[in-house]
Protein backbone atom coordinates (compact mmCIF):
# COMPACT_ATOMS: atom_id res chain seq x y z
CA UNK A 1 0.00 0.00 0.00
CA UNK A 2 1.46 3.33 -0.99
CA UNK A 3 1.81 6.19 1.36
CA UNK A 4 0.15 8.10 -1.24
CA UNK A 5 -2.67 7.33 -3.10
CA UNK A 6 -4.44 9.06 -5.34
CA UNK A 7 -7.73 7.88 -7.25
CA UNK A 8 -9.06 9.72 -10.24
CA UNK A 9 -7.82 12.93 -8.42
CA UNK A 10 -9.88 16.38 -9.83
CA UNK A 11 -9.91 20.15 -8.23
CA UNK A 12 -12.07 22.55 -9.90
CA UNK A 13 -10.94 26.38 -9.45
CA UNK A 14 -14.33 28.59 -10.04
CA UNK A 15 -13.86 32.03 -10.98
CA UNK A 16 -16.72 34.54 -10.26
CA UNK A 17 -17.88 37.82 -11.62
CA UNK A 18 -18.36 41.14 -9.69
CA UNK A 19 -22.46 39.49 -8.93
CA UNK A 20 -21.01 36.66 -7.37
CA UNK A 21 -21.99 33.75 -10.00
CA UNK A 22 -19.80 31.59 -11.50
CA UNK A 23 -17.80 32.83 -14.52
CA UNK A 24 -16.22 29.85 -15.44
CA UNK A 25 -14.80 26.47 -13.99
CA UNK A 26 -10.84 25.47 -14.51
CA UNK A 27 -9.26 22.00 -13.50
CA UNK A 28 -6.29 22.42 -12.06
CA UNK A 29 -5.99 18.96 -11.36
CA UNK A 30 -7.76 16.47 -13.78
CA UNK A 31 -8.23 12.37 -13.02
CA UNK A 32 -4.91 11.87 -11.51
CA UNK A 33 -3.74 8.56 -10.40
CA UNK A 34 -1.08 8.21 -8.50
CA UNK A 35 0.80 5.36 -6.04
CA UNK A 36 3.36 6.36 -4.15
CA UNK A 37 5.84 3.94 -2.10
CA UNK A 38 7.26 5.01 1.15
CA UNK A 39 10.86 5.93 1.45
CA UNK A 40 10.72 6.95 -2.35
CA UNK A 41 12.03 10.35 -3.46
CA UNK A 42 9.77 11.35 -5.95
CA UNK A 43 10.06 14.63 -8.18
CA UNK A 44 7.02 16.44 -9.83
CA UNK A 45 7.90 19.07 -12.85
CA UNK A 46 5.25 20.79 -14.70
CA UNK A 47 5.46 24.77 -16.05
CA UNK A 48 3.59 27.37 -13.71
CA UNK A 49 0.02 26.69 -13.82
CA UNK A 50 0.41 23.00 -14.77
CA UNK A 51 -1.08 21.87 -11.04
CA UNK A 52 1.50 20.84 -9.38
CA UNK A 53 0.91 22.76 -6.69
CA UNK A 54 -2.70 21.93 -6.52
CA UNK A 55 -1.77 18.41 -6.44
CA UNK A 56 0.99 18.85 -3.85
CA UNK A 57 -1.68 21.08 -1.17
CA UNK A 58 -3.54 17.40 -1.75
CA UNK A 59 -1.10 15.62 0.17
CA UNK A 60 -1.52 17.26 2.94
CA UNK A 61 -5.08 18.34 2.80
CA UNK A 62 -4.66 21.68 2.57
CA UNK A 63 -6.97 21.07 -0.35
CA UNK A 64 -9.77 18.65 -0.78
CA UNK A 65 -10.43 17.22 -3.93
CA UNK A 66 -13.76 18.28 -5.65
CA UNK A 67 -13.67 14.46 -7.32
CA UNK A 68 -12.07 11.49 -6.61
CA UNK A 69 -10.12 9.96 -3.69
CA UNK A 70 -6.21 10.69 -2.25
CA UNK A 71 -5.33 8.71 0.47
CA UNK A 72 -2.56 9.33 2.83
CA UNK A 73 -1.25 6.76 4.98
CA UNK A 74 -4.42 5.14 4.94
CA UNK A 75 -6.41 8.05 5.97
CA UNK A 76 -8.97 9.89 3.23
CA UNK A 77 -8.82 13.25 3.37
CA UNK A 78 -12.50 13.71 2.91
CA UNK A 79 -13.08 12.52 6.57
CA UNK A 80 -12.59 15.41 9.07
CA UNK A 81 -11.52 13.41 11.62
CA UNK A 82 -8.23 12.65 9.88
CA UNK A 83 -7.36 16.12 9.06
CA UNK A 84 -5.01 17.05 11.90
CA UNK A 85 -3.09 13.36 11.57
CA UNK A 86 -3.20 13.91 7.85
CA UNK A 87 -1.03 17.08 8.36
CA UNK A 88 1.37 15.56 11.24
CA UNK A 89 1.75 12.38 8.46
CA UNK A 90 2.09 15.12 5.64
CA UNK A 91 4.37 18.37 6.13
CA UNK A 92 4.96 20.67 3.85
CA UNK A 93 7.41 23.40 2.87
CA UNK A 94 6.68 26.21 0.88
CA UNK A 95 8.85 28.44 -1.56
CA UNK A 96 9.40 31.52 0.61
CA UNK A 97 10.85 31.32 3.55
CA UNK A 98 10.18 34.66 5.25
CA UNK A 99 6.67 33.27 5.03
CA UNK A 100 6.32 30.14 7.10
CA UNK A 101 8.35 30.87 9.77
CA UNK A 102 6.53 32.20 12.99
CA UNK A 103 9.05 32.01 16.14
CA UNK A 104 11.40 34.87 17.10
CA UNK A 105 13.97 32.25 17.78
CA UNK A 106 15.03 29.30 15.92
CA UNK A 107 14.23 26.53 18.31
CA UNK A 108 11.13 28.28 19.39
CA UNK A 109 9.71 28.04 16.13
CA UNK A 110 10.92 24.28 15.34
CA UNK A 111 8.84 23.80 18.52
CA UNK A 112 5.85 25.15 17.40
CA UNK A 113 4.23 22.11 15.80
CA UNK A 114 4.71 19.86 18.87
CA UNK A 115 3.54 22.56 20.85
CA UNK A 116 0.36 23.16 19.20
CA UNK A 117 -0.32 18.99 19.25
CA UNK A 118 0.08 19.36 23.29
CA UNK A 119 3.09 17.71 23.69
CA UNK A 120 4.43 17.32 27.18
CA UNK A 121 7.20 19.98 27.93
CA UNK A 122 10.24 17.39 27.63
CA UNK A 123 9.15 15.83 24.77
CA UNK A 124 8.82 19.32 22.77
CA UNK A 125 12.38 19.75 23.43
CA UNK A 126 13.42 16.32 22.60
CA UNK A 127 12.00 16.88 19.07
CA UNK A 128 13.16 20.16 18.71
CA UNK A 129 17.09 18.81 19.25
CA UNK A 130 16.17 15.50 16.95
CA UNK A 131 15.03 17.94 14.37
CA UNK A 132 17.89 20.85 14.31
CA UNK A 133 20.81 18.03 14.73
CA UNK A 134 18.76 16.29 11.54
CA UNK A 135 18.64 19.43 9.04
CA UNK A 136 22.37 20.72 10.58
CA UNK A 137 21.08 23.66 12.34
CA UNK A 138 21.53 22.67 15.95
CA UNK A 139 24.76 25.79 15.67
CA UNK A 140 21.75 28.15 15.34
CA UNK A 141 19.31 27.35 17.47
CA UNK A 142 19.47 30.79 19.77
CA UNK A 143 19.74 32.42 16.22
CA UNK A 144 17.19 35.08 15.01
CA UNK A 145 15.40 33.07 12.14
CA UNK A 146 15.52 36.58 10.43
CA UNK A 147 19.30 36.57 10.53
CA UNK A 148 19.79 33.47 8.56
CA UNK A 149 20.25 32.50 4.69
CA UNK A 150 17.64 31.67 3.19
CA UNK A 151 19.01 28.31 2.46
CA UNK A 152 19.00 28.75 6.34
CA UNK A 153 15.68 29.37 6.51
CA UNK A 154 14.41 26.93 5.12
CA UNK A 155 16.14 24.26 6.74
CA UNK A 156 14.23 25.83 9.69
CA UNK A 157 11.52 25.74 7.79
CA UNK A 158 12.08 21.70 7.37
CA UNK A 159 12.90 21.11 10.72
CA UNK A 160 10.03 22.86 12.14
CA UNK A 161 8.28 19.71 9.82
CA UNK A 162 10.77 17.57 11.32
CA UNK A 163 9.65 17.88 14.48
CA UNK A 164 6.47 16.34 13.67
CA UNK A 165 7.67 13.39 13.06
CA UNK A 166 6.08 12.80 9.39
CA UNK A 167 6.44 10.17 7.15
CA UNK A 168 6.15 12.36 4.10
CA UNK A 169 7.66 15.95 3.29
CA UNK A 170 6.43 17.80 0.49
CA UNK A 171 8.50 21.00 -0.59
CA UNK A 172 7.34 22.97 -3.42
CA UNK A 173 9.89 24.73 -5.10
CA UNK A 174 12.06 25.08 -1.71
CA UNK A 175 15.02 26.65 -3.44
CA UNK A 176 13.35 28.95 -5.98
CA UNK A 177 14.32 31.89 -4.41
CA UNK A 178 17.71 30.73 -3.28
CA UNK A 179 21.05 31.38 -3.85
CA UNK A 180 23.80 28.16 -5.06
CA UNK A 181 25.14 27.72 -2.00
CA UNK A 182 21.23 27.50 -0.06
CA UNK A 183 19.49 25.39 -3.00
CA UNK A 184 23.20 23.08 -2.62
CA UNK A 185 22.53 23.34 1.22
CA UNK A 186 18.60 22.29 1.09
CA UNK A 187 18.73 19.68 -1.37
CA UNK A 188 21.20 17.64 0.73
CA UNK A 189 19.26 18.33 3.60
CA UNK A 190 15.97 16.74 2.13
CA UNK A 191 18.38 13.79 0.66
CA UNK A 192 19.71 12.93 4.19
CA UNK A 193 16.26 12.82 5.43
CA UNK A 194 15.10 10.44 2.73
CA UNK A 195 18.08 8.60 3.26
CA UNK A 196 18.61 8.30 6.50
CA UNK A 197 15.02 8.81 8.03
CA UNK A 198 13.65 6.93 5.29
CA UNK A 199 11.27 9.99 4.78
CA UNK A 200 9.10 10.03 1.75
CA UNK A 201 10.07 13.39 0.03
CA UNK A 202 8.11 14.87 -2.97
CA UNK A 203 9.47 17.69 -4.41
CA UNK A 204 8.51 19.98 -6.67
CA UNK A 205 10.86 22.19 -8.54
CA UNK A 206 11.82 24.09 -11.87
CA UNK A 207 15.59 23.31 -11.44
CA UNK A 208 15.96 20.21 -13.49
CA UNK A 209 18.97 19.41 -11.99
CA UNK A 210 17.55 19.01 -8.58
CA UNK A 211 16.01 15.60 -10.32
CA UNK A 212 18.56 13.48 -11.61
CA UNK A 213 19.00 11.80 -8.18
CA UNK A 214 15.21 11.24 -7.60
CA UNK A 215 13.72 7.87 -7.78
CA UNK A 216 10.94 8.93 -9.68
CA UNK A 217 9.62 11.48 -12.17
CA UNK A 218 6.24 12.41 -12.84
CA UNK A 219 5.59 15.45 -15.25
CA UNK A 220 2.50 17.40 -15.23
CA UNK A 221 0.08 19.43 -17.84
CA UNK A 222 -3.16 20.99 -17.57
CA UNK A 223 -3.94 19.28 -14.71
CA UNK A 224 -2.88 15.55 -15.95
CA UNK A 225 0.32 13.55 -15.04
CA UNK A 226 1.67 13.39 -18.72
CA UNK A 227 4.95 11.64 -18.32
CA UNK A 228 6.32 9.36 -15.30
CA UNK A 229 9.34 7.46 -15.24
CA UNK A 230 13.19 7.45 -13.89
CA UNK A 231 15.12 10.75 -14.03
CA UNK A 232 16.84 9.30 -17.38
CA UNK A 233 13.47 7.46 -18.88
CA UNK A 234 12.34 11.40 -18.62
CA UNK A 235 15.72 13.40 -19.36
CA UNK A 236 15.96 11.14 -22.92
CA UNK A 237 12.67 13.22 -24.14
CA UNK A 238 14.31 16.44 -24.73
CA UNK A 239 12.09 17.52 -27.19
CA UNK A 240 8.87 16.20 -25.41
CA UNK A 241 9.83 18.10 -22.49
CA UNK A 242 10.40 21.31 -24.46
CA UNK A 243 7.09 21.05 -25.23
CA UNK A 244 5.71 20.97 -22.19
CA UNK A 245 7.99 24.16 -21.78
CA UNK A 246 10.39 22.30 -19.53
CA UNK A 247 13.89 21.68 -20.20
CA UNK A 248 16.49 18.63 -19.25
CA UNK A 249 19.90 19.26 -16.78
CA UNK A 250 22.65 20.82 -19.09
CA UNK A 251 24.56 17.91 -19.32
CA UNK A 252 21.83 16.62 -20.76
CA UNK A 253 21.02 18.67 -23.10
CA UNK A 254 25.02 19.09 -24.32
CA UNK A 255 25.02 15.47 -24.60
CA UNK A 256 21.79 15.89 -26.68
CA UNK A 257 23.05 18.32 -29.10
CA UNK A 258 26.34 16.30 -29.37
CA UNK A 259 24.41 13.64 -30.69
CA UNK A 260 22.89 15.50 -33.00
CA UNK A 261 26.16 16.96 -34.61
CA UNK A 262 26.83 12.96 -35.27
CA UNK A 263 28.80 12.30 -32.07
CA UNK A 264 28.31 8.56 -30.56
CA UNK A 265 26.90 8.68 -27.05
CA UNK A 266 24.20 7.94 -25.54
CA UNK A 267 20.64 9.48 -24.84
CA UNK A 268 19.65 10.34 -21.53
CA UNK A 269 23.23 10.92 -20.06
CA UNK A 270 22.28 12.74 -16.14
CA UNK A 271 25.89 13.41 -14.81
CA UNK A 272 29.08 15.01 -15.90
CA UNK A 273 31.02 11.24 -15.39
CA UNK A 274 28.62 9.72 -17.78
CA UNK A 275 29.54 12.21 -20.38
CA UNK A 276 33.10 12.84 -19.61
CA UNK A 277 32.93 8.63 -19.50
CA UNK A 278 31.09 8.93 -23.21
CA UNK A 279 33.45 10.73 -24.69
CA UNK A 280 36.63 9.76 -23.14
CA UNK A 281 37.50 6.33 -23.91
CA UNK B 1 26.85 58.66 -20.96
CA UNK B 2 26.67 56.15 -18.00
CA UNK B 3 25.95 55.39 -14.37
CA UNK B 4 28.70 55.95 -11.98
CA UNK B 5 29.63 55.28 -8.52
CA UNK B 6 32.41 56.81 -6.89
CA UNK B 7 33.75 55.61 -3.09
CA UNK B 8 30.03 54.53 -2.52
CA UNK B 9 29.75 52.76 1.04
CA UNK B 10 26.40 52.44 2.72
CA UNK B 11 25.78 51.26 6.06
CA UNK B 12 22.11 49.80 7.71
CA UNK B 13 21.54 52.19 10.70
CA UNK B 14 24.37 53.95 10.98
CA UNK B 15 25.64 54.89 14.76
CA UNK B 16 23.63 52.41 16.16
CA UNK B 17 24.72 48.98 17.57
CA UNK B 18 23.12 47.68 14.38
CA UNK B 19 25.04 49.29 12.21
CA UNK B 20 26.22 46.98 8.86
CA UNK B 21 27.92 48.39 6.36
CA UNK B 22 26.49 46.81 3.33
CA UNK B 23 28.77 48.58 0.39
CA UNK B 24 32.45 49.31 1.22
CA UNK B 25 34.16 51.75 -0.81
CA UNK B 26 32.72 50.86 -4.13
CA UNK B 27 34.08 52.30 -7.79
CA UNK B 28 31.55 51.38 -10.98
CA UNK B 29 31.19 52.75 -14.20
CA UNK B 30 27.87 51.80 -15.93
CA UNK B 31 28.27 53.02 -19.64
CA UNK B 32 25.31 53.14 -21.77
CA UNK B 33 24.50 50.02 -24.21
CA UNK B 34 26.17 47.38 -21.50
CA UNK B 35 23.95 44.44 -20.66
CA UNK B 36 25.86 44.16 -17.13
CA UNK B 37 25.11 40.89 -14.74
CA UNK B 38 25.31 41.25 -11.30
CA UNK B 39 25.78 38.25 -9.09
CA UNK B 40 26.39 37.13 -5.19
CA UNK B 41 25.25 35.16 -2.49
CA UNK B 42 22.56 36.30 -0.34
CA UNK B 43 23.49 39.60 1.92
CA UNK B 44 26.55 40.71 -0.41
CA UNK B 45 25.00 43.37 -1.42
CA UNK B 46 23.10 42.96 -4.72
CA UNK B 47 20.11 45.07 -4.12
CA UNK B 48 21.26 47.07 -1.91
CA UNK B 49 23.69 48.29 -4.99
CA UNK B 50 21.14 48.29 -7.47
CA UNK B 51 18.71 50.78 -5.12
CA UNK B 52 21.55 53.42 -5.56
CA UNK B 53 21.09 53.11 -9.32
CA UNK B 54 18.14 55.24 -8.99
CA UNK B 55 18.35 57.05 -5.92
CA UNK B 56 15.70 54.76 -3.96
CA UNK B 57 18.72 54.67 -1.28
CA UNK B 58 21.43 57.57 -0.54
CA UNK B 59 24.86 56.25 -0.18
CA UNK B 60 26.25 57.18 3.35
CA UNK B 61 29.60 58.05 1.62
CA UNK B 62 30.55 58.87 -1.71
CA UNK B 63 28.59 59.97 -5.36
CA UNK B 64 26.66 59.19 -7.69
CA UNK B 65 26.74 60.46 -10.85
CA UNK B 66 24.56 60.25 -13.81
CA UNK B 67 25.56 61.35 -17.13
CA UNK B 68 28.54 63.44 -14.80
CA UNK B 69 25.47 64.66 -12.66
CA UNK B 70 25.77 64.56 -9.37
CA UNK B 71 22.15 62.76 -8.58
CA UNK B 72 22.11 63.88 -4.96
CA UNK B 73 22.69 67.63 -5.60
CA UNK B 74 20.07 69.72 -4.32
CA UNK B 75 18.27 70.44 -7.36
CA UNK B 76 18.85 67.35 -9.15
CA UNK B 77 15.63 66.16 -10.82
CA UNK B 78 15.46 62.40 -9.38
CA UNK B 79 12.26 61.79 -10.41
CA UNK B 80 13.37 61.88 -14.04
CA UNK B 81 16.29 60.21 -12.82
CA UNK B 82 13.70 57.19 -11.64
CA UNK B 83 11.87 57.39 -15.20
CA UNK B 84 14.94 56.96 -17.05
CA UNK B 85 16.42 54.05 -14.83
CA UNK B 86 13.84 51.90 -14.46
CA UNK B 87 13.69 49.03 -10.98
CA UNK B 88 11.86 45.83 -11.36
CA UNK B 89 12.11 44.17 -7.92
CA UNK B 90 12.62 40.04 -7.44
CA UNK B 91 8.46 39.87 -6.33
CA UNK B 92 6.31 41.49 -9.34
CA UNK B 93 3.40 41.05 -7.43
CA UNK B 94 4.64 43.38 -5.04
CA UNK B 95 4.70 46.12 -7.53
CA UNK B 96 0.97 45.41 -9.20
CA UNK B 97 -1.73 47.50 -7.54
CA UNK B 98 -4.45 48.73 -10.19
CA UNK B 99 -7.58 46.72 -11.23
CA UNK B 100 -6.39 45.75 -14.49
CA UNK B 101 -3.33 44.89 -16.49
CA UNK B 102 -3.33 47.58 -18.78
CA UNK B 103 -3.87 50.67 -15.79
CA UNK B 104 -1.44 49.09 -13.93
CA UNK B 105 1.12 49.71 -16.98
CA UNK B 106 -0.09 53.25 -17.39
CA UNK B 107 0.82 54.76 -13.72
CA UNK B 108 4.13 55.61 -14.93
CA UNK B 109 3.59 57.30 -17.90
CA UNK B 110 0.75 59.31 -16.17
CA UNK B 111 3.07 59.99 -13.45
CA UNK B 112 5.53 61.08 -16.16
CA UNK B 113 2.95 63.90 -16.96
CA UNK B 114 1.01 62.34 -20.22
CA UNK B 115 -3.04 62.03 -20.26
CA UNK B 116 -4.75 58.47 -19.62
CA UNK B 117 -4.83 58.39 -23.95
CA UNK B 118 -1.18 59.29 -24.49
CA UNK B 119 -0.15 57.10 -21.66
CA UNK B 120 -2.36 54.27 -22.72
CA UNK B 121 -0.22 54.06 -26.16
CA UNK B 122 2.73 53.98 -24.07
CA UNK B 123 1.14 51.39 -22.09
CA UNK B 124 0.53 49.24 -25.13
CA UNK B 125 3.74 49.28 -26.75
CA UNK B 126 5.21 48.06 -23.89
CA UNK B 127 3.01 45.33 -23.74
CA UNK B 128 3.53 44.37 -26.88
CA UNK B 129 7.40 44.32 -25.79
CA UNK B 130 7.06 42.07 -23.31
CA UNK B 131 4.50 39.68 -25.39
CA UNK B 132 1.44 39.80 -23.22
CA UNK B 133 -1.54 39.68 -25.26
CA UNK B 134 -4.39 41.84 -25.61
CA UNK B 135 -7.02 39.77 -24.13
CA UNK B 136 -4.89 39.70 -20.59
CA UNK B 137 -5.19 44.07 -20.73
CA UNK B 138 -8.51 44.20 -18.99
CA UNK B 139 -7.55 41.23 -16.45
CA UNK B 140 -7.02 41.93 -12.62
CA UNK B 141 -2.91 41.37 -12.58
CA UNK B 142 -3.86 38.67 -9.74
CA UNK B 143 -5.34 36.68 -11.77
CA UNK B 144 -2.24 36.18 -14.30
CA UNK B 145 0.13 33.43 -13.88
CA UNK B 146 4.21 34.48 -12.38
CA UNK B 147 5.52 34.96 -15.51
CA UNK B 148 2.71 37.32 -16.98
CA UNK B 149 3.09 39.48 -13.62
CA UNK B 150 6.39 39.62 -14.06
CA UNK B 151 6.32 40.45 -18.05
CA UNK B 152 3.41 43.14 -16.74
CA UNK B 153 5.92 44.67 -14.00
CA UNK B 154 8.22 44.42 -16.63
CA UNK B 155 6.13 46.76 -18.78
CA UNK B 156 5.60 49.02 -15.90
CA UNK B 157 8.69 50.38 -16.45
CA UNK B 158 9.47 50.01 -19.97
CA UNK B 159 6.32 52.22 -20.62
CA UNK B 160 8.36 55.25 -19.25
CA UNK B 161 10.87 54.53 -21.86
CA UNK B 162 13.84 54.34 -19.48
CA UNK B 163 17.29 53.64 -20.83
CA UNK B 164 18.45 51.57 -18.36
CA UNK B 165 16.59 48.74 -17.00
CA UNK B 166 17.42 46.95 -13.87
CA UNK B 167 16.11 43.32 -13.13
CA UNK B 168 16.17 41.95 -9.64
CA UNK B 169 16.00 38.36 -10.45
CA UNK B 170 13.42 38.28 -12.49
CA UNK B 171 13.24 34.84 -13.06
CA UNK B 172 12.64 33.23 -9.54
CA UNK B 173 10.36 30.84 -9.75
CA UNK B 174 9.44 30.57 -13.43
CA UNK B 175 9.64 27.35 -15.42
CA UNK B 176 12.10 26.70 -17.77
CA UNK B 177 10.21 27.97 -20.78
CA UNK B 178 9.04 31.17 -19.01
CA UNK B 179 13.06 31.49 -17.78
CA UNK B 180 14.15 31.27 -21.59
CA UNK B 181 10.93 33.79 -22.85
CA UNK B 182 11.63 36.44 -20.10
CA UNK B 183 15.45 36.77 -20.68
CA UNK B 184 14.93 36.19 -24.85
CA UNK B 185 12.79 39.15 -24.20
CA UNK B 186 15.29 41.40 -22.01
CA UNK B 187 17.96 40.48 -24.42
CA UNK B 188 15.73 42.01 -27.22
CA UNK B 189 14.98 45.08 -25.73
CA UNK B 190 18.79 45.48 -25.01
CA UNK B 191 19.46 44.66 -28.86
CA UNK B 192 16.89 46.40 -30.84
CA UNK B 193 16.06 49.07 -28.55
CA UNK B 194 19.37 49.87 -27.29
CA UNK B 195 18.14 49.86 -23.62
CA UNK B 196 21.20 49.53 -20.52
CA UNK B 197 20.59 46.52 -18.80
CA UNK B 198 21.40 45.08 -15.56
CA UNK B 199 20.20 41.86 -14.86
CA UNK B 200 21.21 40.33 -10.83
CA UNK B 201 20.65 36.42 -10.92
CA UNK B 202 21.53 33.29 -8.86
CA UNK B 203 21.80 31.56 -12.27
CA UNK B 204 25.42 31.59 -12.98
CA UNK B 205 24.22 29.70 -16.54
CA UNK B 206 21.87 32.40 -17.72
CA UNK B 207 24.36 35.15 -17.09
CA UNK B 208 26.85 33.44 -19.00
CA UNK B 209 24.23 33.58 -22.03
CA UNK B 210 23.34 37.17 -21.90
CA UNK B 211 25.24 39.40 -19.96
CA UNK B 212 28.59 40.76 -21.39
CA UNK B 213 30.15 42.11 -18.47
CA UNK B 214 30.14 40.57 -14.85
CA UNK B 215 30.53 41.65 -11.81
CA UNK B 216 30.64 39.20 -8.61
CA UNK B 217 29.93 41.23 -5.33
CA UNK B 218 31.23 39.63 -2.09
CA UNK B 219 30.73 41.41 1.49
CA UNK B 220 29.63 44.68 0.16
CA UNK B 221 32.45 44.47 -2.19
CA UNK B 222 33.49 44.12 -5.89
CA UNK B 223 34.84 40.98 -5.95
CA UNK B 224 35.05 40.19 -10.05
CA UNK B 225 34.67 42.59 -12.72
CA UNK B 226 35.24 41.33 -15.97
CA UNK B 227 33.63 39.41 -19.16
CA UNK B 228 31.89 36.16 -18.02
CA UNK B 229 34.07 34.23 -19.48
CA UNK B 230 37.15 35.99 -17.78
CA UNK B 231 35.03 35.82 -14.20
CA UNK B 232 33.96 32.45 -14.45
CA UNK B 233 37.89 31.25 -14.96
CA UNK B 234 37.85 31.64 -10.98
CA UNK B 235 35.24 28.94 -9.70
CA UNK B 236 37.51 28.15 -7.15
CA UNK B 237 37.32 31.12 -5.85
CA UNK B 238 33.45 31.82 -6.55
CA UNK B 239 32.37 28.48 -4.50
CA UNK B 240 34.41 29.99 -1.29
CA UNK B 241 31.93 32.62 -1.91
CA UNK B 242 28.65 30.65 -1.90
CA UNK B 243 28.69 31.13 -5.09
CA UNK B 244 29.54 28.67 -8.68
CA UNK B 245 30.15 28.43 -12.04
CA UNK B 246 28.01 27.85 -14.85
CA UNK B 247 27.72 23.71 -15.17
CA UNK B 248 29.57 24.27 -18.38
CA UNK B 249 32.91 25.38 -16.88
CA UNK B 250 32.53 22.06 -14.49
CA UNK B 251 32.63 19.45 -17.58
CA UNK B 252 35.25 21.20 -19.58
CA UNK B 253 37.56 21.17 -17.24
CA UNK B 254 36.72 17.46 -16.37
CA UNK B 255 37.18 17.12 -20.21
CA UNK B 256 40.59 18.60 -19.96
CA UNK B 257 41.35 16.88 -17.04
CA UNK B 258 40.78 13.23 -18.90
CA UNK B 259 42.87 14.68 -21.42
CA UNK B 260 40.62 16.15 -24.16
CA UNK B 261 41.32 19.12 -25.68
CA UNK B 262 38.57 21.58 -24.68
CA UNK B 263 38.69 25.39 -24.25
CA UNK B 264 37.94 25.09 -20.56
CA UNK B 265 36.53 28.65 -20.29
CA UNK B 266 33.30 27.41 -22.32
CA UNK B 267 30.22 28.18 -20.29
CA UNK B 268 27.09 28.13 -22.55
CA UNK B 269 25.94 24.67 -23.92
CA UNK B 270 26.70 26.08 -27.22
CA UNK B 271 30.39 27.19 -26.93
CA UNK B 272 30.95 23.96 -25.23
CA UNK B 273 29.43 21.68 -27.82
CA UNK B 274 31.30 23.66 -30.25
CA UNK B 275 34.64 23.38 -29.11
CA UNK B 276 33.72 19.32 -28.15
CA UNK B 277 33.09 18.73 -32.12
CA UNK B 278 36.31 20.51 -32.26
CA UNK B 279 38.33 18.77 -29.66
CA UNK B 280 36.89 15.60 -31.13
CA UNK B 281 37.34 15.96 -34.85
CA UNK B 282 41.38 17.13 -33.77
CA UNK B 283 41.55 13.57 -31.93
CA UNK B 284 39.83 11.77 -34.59
CA UNK B 285 41.74 12.95 -37.73
CA UNK B 286 45.33 11.46 -36.72
CA UNK B 287 43.26 8.42 -36.23
CA UNK B 288 41.50 8.28 -39.24
CA UNK B 289 45.24 8.37 -41.17
CA UNK B 290 46.09 5.27 -39.36
CA UNK B 291 42.88 3.70 -40.07
CA UNK B 292 43.34 3.40 -43.83
CA UNK B 293 46.13 1.94 -43.24
CA UNK B 294 45.36 -0.52 -40.11
CA UNK B 295 43.11 -2.98 -39.93
CA UNK B 296 39.37 -0.81 -38.62
CA UNK B 297 38.82 -3.27 -36.02
CA UNK B 298 42.45 -1.78 -34.50
CA UNK B 299 40.98 1.73 -34.65
CA UNK B 300 39.88 2.33 -31.29
CA UNK B 301 37.67 5.34 -31.65
CA UNK B 302 35.88 3.90 -34.30
CA UNK B 303 35.12 0.26 -32.72
CA UNK B 304 33.81 2.27 -29.67
CA UNK B 305 31.49 4.20 -32.04
CA UNK B 306 30.54 1.14 -33.18
CA UNK B 307 29.43 -0.02 -29.74
CA UNK B 308 27.80 2.66 -28.82
CA UNK B 309 25.88 2.77 -32.07
CA UNK B 310 24.67 -1.01 -31.94
CA UNK B 311 24.44 -1.73 -27.82
CA UNK B 312 24.96 1.17 -25.69
CA UNK B 313 22.79 3.44 -26.80
CA UNK B 314 19.64 1.34 -26.05
CA UNK B 315 21.06 0.17 -22.52
CA UNK B 316 21.10 3.46 -21.70
CA UNK B 317 18.24 4.35 -22.38
CA UNK B 318 16.72 1.64 -20.38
Amino acid sequence: MGIIKALKLCFEYQRYDDEGNIQDTQKAVDQVDLDIAPGQFIAILGHNGSGKSTLAKHMNALLLPTEGTIIIDGMDTKEEPELWKIRQKAGMVFQNPDNQIIGTVVEEDVGFGPENIGLPTEKIWKRVDESLQKTGMTAYRSHSPNKLSGGQKQRVAIAGVMAMRPSCIILDEPTAMLDPNGRVEVLKAVHDLNRLEGVTVILITHYMEEVTDADRVFVMDSGHIVMEGTPREIFSQVEKLKEYRLDVPQVTELAHELRLSGVDIPEGILTMEELAGALCQ
Amino acid sequence: MSIELKNVTYTYSPGTTYAITALKNINLQIPEGQFLGIIGHTGSGKSTLIQHLNALIRPTEGEILYHGKNIWDEDYDRRKLRSEVGLVFQYPEHQLFENDVLSDVCFGPMNQGLSREQAEVEARKALASVGLKEKHFKKSPFELSGGQKKRTAIAGVLAMNPKYLILDEPTAGLDPRGRDEILDQIAYLHKERGISIVLVSHSMEDIAKYASRLIVMNHGEVAYDGTPREVFQNYRELEAMGLAAPKMVYIMHELSGRGLNVDVNASTVEEAKESILAALKEKKSPLQGKAVSAEKKQDPLSARSEAAAGGAAGEEQV
